[in-house]
């Protein structure tokens, strides 16, 4: 009974977030739905009984996403209006419609689940995240030094793109520095 | 919940990334329509693994979320350098490969 009380709940307030996030002008509105959807989603996996993952769901998304979004947006003049004026709208209208058809016909389909055997299965005595540490540590522990690797490389490619020309600071130049550096940028 | 329940739902948010994908012109909107359908996709991958009683479907949410954040991290880092070029994040200014 609770469940789907909290199910159709938080459906309804994901998709209105996300719908707001999409289709608004404002990128600090968006931005805000889309941290709110996000949290809204970790509700999911509480439902679900994925405890870890919504924390880390959490964590992550509103945590450390969201803040490098924020950062980020400081760098671009994103208030001022893009002109979102679509130039074939014939196109759009054929994509979505094949997509729309695409996503019926998967519905449509049975539901195939003879002889799907759990290769991790689920211990209810253990609790979840001693159940995910211990899948997490044995089988897919190359995936996840893989993984830890790629946040790595991530990591320095952002602050190595990000950062270019940021040890300069523009406030300490003379107005005949700036001019020069931005006429060196030019060429 | 039934499975089609969540699998429904997990659809429609992908179907709300992808119709944000294909409207939005503004760079930062693509990206935070990215991070929809990758969620959506978690919903869809956590559903699966408790209607098996499998935790894979959990494991490869895992890694969906350390995609997306490095997918956040390369790129708002080559947007500011385009910011930096073209002072546009418009996507229309990338298209200069036009034939």
């Amino acid at each position: 009974m609770y469940e789907i009380i909290a199910f159709y709940l938080f459906s309804f307030l994901t998709v209105g977030m996300f719908a707001i996030t999409v289709t608004t002008n404002n990128v600090l509105y968006a931005l805000s739905s889309l941290a709110a959807g996000m949290i809204f989603i970790s509700a999911f996996f509480f439902i679900l009984d994925a405890d870890f993952l919504g924390v880390v769901q959490i964590v992550v998304y509103t945590g450390a996403v969201m803040a490098l979004y924020a950062f980020g947006m400081m760098f671009f003049d994103s208030l001022s209006g893009i002109d979102e004026k679509i130039a074939s709208p014939r196109l759009v209208f054929l994509l979505s419609g094949l997509i729309a058809l695409c996503i019926v016909l998967i519905f449509s389909f049975p539901l195939i689940d003879v002889g799907i055997v759990a290769h991790a299965p689920v211990h209810p005595s253990w609790g979840n995240t001693q159940d995910v540490g211990i899948v997490l540590f044995t089988k897919y522990l190359v995936a996840f030094e893989v993984a830890a690797v790629m946040l790595l490389v991530a990591m320095i490619g952002g602050i190595i793109l990000a950062g270019k020309k940021m040890d300069i600071s523009y406030s300490s130049l003379s107005e005949e520095e700036i001019t020069r550096l931005e006429k060196k940028d030019e060429k | 919940m039934t499975l089609n329940a969540y699998l429904i739902l997990s659809a429609l948010l992908f179907c709300i990334g992808l119709f944000g994908v294909l409207r939005r012109k503004n760079l930062l909107m693509l990206f935070f329509s990215t991070e929809i359908m990758l969620n959506a996709c978690n919903i869809g991958f956590v559903a699966v693994s408790r209607h098996y009683g499998d935790l894979t479907g959990q494991m490869f949410s895992f890694f969906i979320v350390a995609i997306a954040a490095s997918e956040v991290a390369i790129g708002l880092g080559l947007l500011i350098l385009w910011f930096k070029k073209k002072n546009s994040i418009d996507l229309d200014s990338l298209s200069k490969m036009k034939g």
